[in-house]
């Protein structure tokens, strides 16, 4: 179970997150969802220990860890794929995803989780983490370092920006597939009706305030009503809509 | 050669099956042991000064190790090896020096290296240096590569200095003729007080030719690196200058490039990268589990692989 408490996060006196509260229980698919600048990220990143708070304290599995580093958290079950992934040279696909892994795991089963999120394992097993590979390789690779980590909280800031809609299409399954398991949370930050269409429950940011935090029948209606978009039929993600 | 020596010579060394292969170790200024095969021939110089190794023309996979030891302080050994490699042949050559001073004088090796690659050879050379010791006395390694590249020759080499050399200056110099390949790839570590100067000078001076070197090294504490690269395109050509570092402490570097298109049809690129570790970096393997430190750690053993 997560807990966030009274969170607090302000930068440049602008207020990014405003006494953010809610709870998440177990064998749950959240969505954040909400306008640019409505302080997803920024509270993500806070949960991760990537930021922290100004104030408010965060709690996992009944543990206060708002005071815990960022590996404290991994160490606990907490992981994370970055909107924009990291590049490091030198250091080549099979490396990052044994580090993922916490041990020494056979190629048999990082090609496995390549396979998984699109990739052809023997064309980028070892291939290094630099600008050879396109975003949309190295987001597929980043979203496989998280699959691999299997924990049991585990966070997608934006799993759908870079990726290709063919490759997105398959992505979907594997994020439900991914819920399965027992005793997880998955939370993704998206902009995505699909993704939002297959979560159990969507939290709604707007001005670092929580608009609405519930099922997603309730909440799916009102984004369709509030659009104003020409190009909505057919699709089009939230992020264009009025 | 005594235990301690081979030991010594295991951190220059990427193989322990050099028995099977044409070698010459060099101990305190001294040839110690020599093995010559069918495809490779080691004399000795008239003057003193060092070998040559002669690479039989169209000669397959010929494996040649050619390690020197500095096992004396004080000591200060020069010496000249000159490879020919014959025409059509195929090399593999690993050399390196390892320094151990464990008393209160400097130590220093200089090792002149020359390749003479005939057309359509193929070598592959791995360069390896490092010294240790308890001493004062410095460790010292002034390499100078020489290289000349015959019509549609290829040299690959592999360059790394692992630790423990308190002063380096090392010269690399190429030739390259018509359609030949040179790729080098050099890493370099230095801490402490440590100093290291790498300067590349290239003439691609054959029509098609190409060139790709690559500089990744770490400066940590207190050490200072100084990158210094020139490609010169005197014909149709490709260079390819890269040189990236990571500081940490208060390691600091200098790259200074130069490319020097004397033709129309010559292409010379030259990147720099300095800096220390991106904070995104070990941040995402901070989120694998991994501490600062450990993260830390991976980054860098990673970029010198």
């Amino acid at each position: 179970m997560l807990e966030l408490k009274d969170i607090c996060f302000n930068r440049d006196g602008k207020v990014i997150l405003d006494h953010i509260s809610f709870v998440l229980d177990t064998n749950l698919f959240v969505a954040i969802t909400g306008p640019n600048g409505s302080g997803k990220s920024t509270l993500a990143k806070i949960i991760m220990g990537i930021e922290k708070p100004d104030s408010g304290t965060i709690f996992f599995d009944g543990k206060d860890i708002t005071n815990l580093s960022i590996h404290e958290r991994a160490k606990l079950g907490i992981s994370f794929a970055f909107q924009q992934p990291v590049k490091f040279k030198g250091i080549t696909v099979y490396d990052l995803l044994k580090l993922s892994a916490g041990k020494d795991v056979s190629k048999k089963d990082v090609c496995f989780i390549l396979k998984k999120v699109g990739l052809c394992a023997d064309a980028y097993i070892d291939r290094e983490l630099n600008s050879s590979l396109s975003g949309g390789e190295l987001k597929r690779i980043e979203i496989a370092t998280v699959l691999l980590r299997k924990g049991k909280l585990t966070i997608f800031d934006e799993p759908e920006a870079g990726i290709d809609l063919w490759s997105f299409n398959h992505l979907i399954d594997v994020f439900k597939n991914y819920q399965k398991r027992e005793n997880t949370i998955t939370l993704i930050i998206t902009h995505q009706e699909r993704i939002l269409n297959i979560a159990d429950q969507i939290l709604l940011l707007k001005d670092g305030k929580i608009a609405y935090f519930g099922p997603k029948n309730q909440i799916m209606d009102q984004l369709y009503q509030d659009c104003n978009c020409p190009f909505m039929e057919g699709g089009c993600d939230y992020e264009c809509r009025g | 050669m005594n235990v301690e020596d081979k030991e010594l010579l295991e951190k220059v060394s990427d193989t322990k099956d050099f028995q099977s292969m044409a070698y010459n170790i060099r101990k305190d200024g001294k040839a110690v042991e020599r093995k010559i095969t069918e495809d490779v021939s080691i004399v000795n110089k008239e003057d003193g000064s060092g070998i040559d190794i002669y690479i039989k023309e169209s000669a397959k996979n010929a494996f040649v190790y050619i390690p020197v030891l500095l096992t004396k302080s004080g000591l200060e050994d020069v010496v000249y090896n000159d490879f020919h490699i014959g025409k059509n042949a195929q090399a593999i050559i690993m050399a390196g020096c390892a320094i151990r001073n464990n008393a209160n004088k400097n130590s220093r090796h200089q090792g002149i290296h020359r390749f003479y690659l005939e057309e359509d050879s193929k070598v592959k050379y791995i360069e390896k240096h490092y010294g240790e010791g308890h001493g004062s006395g410095h460790k010292v390694l002034d390499p100078i590569t020489e290289l000349y590249l015959g019509k549609n020759s290829t040299m690959d080499m592999d360059t790394v200095q692992i630790k423990g050399v308190d002063s380096t200056v090392r010269m690399t110099k190429a030739v390259l003729e018509e359609k030949a390949t040179l790729t080098i790839s050099e890493k370099i570590m230095t801490a402490e007080e440590q100093y290291a100067k790498t300067e590349f000078e290239v003439d691609l001076k054959g029509k098609d030719s190409s060139a790709h070197v690559t500089s990744r090294s770490v400066a940590t504490e207190h050490s200072h690196q100084l990158f210094i690269s020139r490609l010169n395109g005197y014909n149709q050509c490709y260079g390819h200058v890269e040189c990236d570092a990571i500081l940490k402490d208060e390691g600091t570097v200098q790259a200074i490039p130069e490319v020097n298109a004397q033709h129309i049809d010559a292409r010379l690129i030259h990147e720099a990268t300095i800096g220390k570790i991106a904070g995104e970096q070990l941040t995402k393997l901070m989120t694998l589990g991994l501490t600062e430190a450990q993260a830390e750690e991976q980054i860098i053993n990673g970029f010198l692989k």
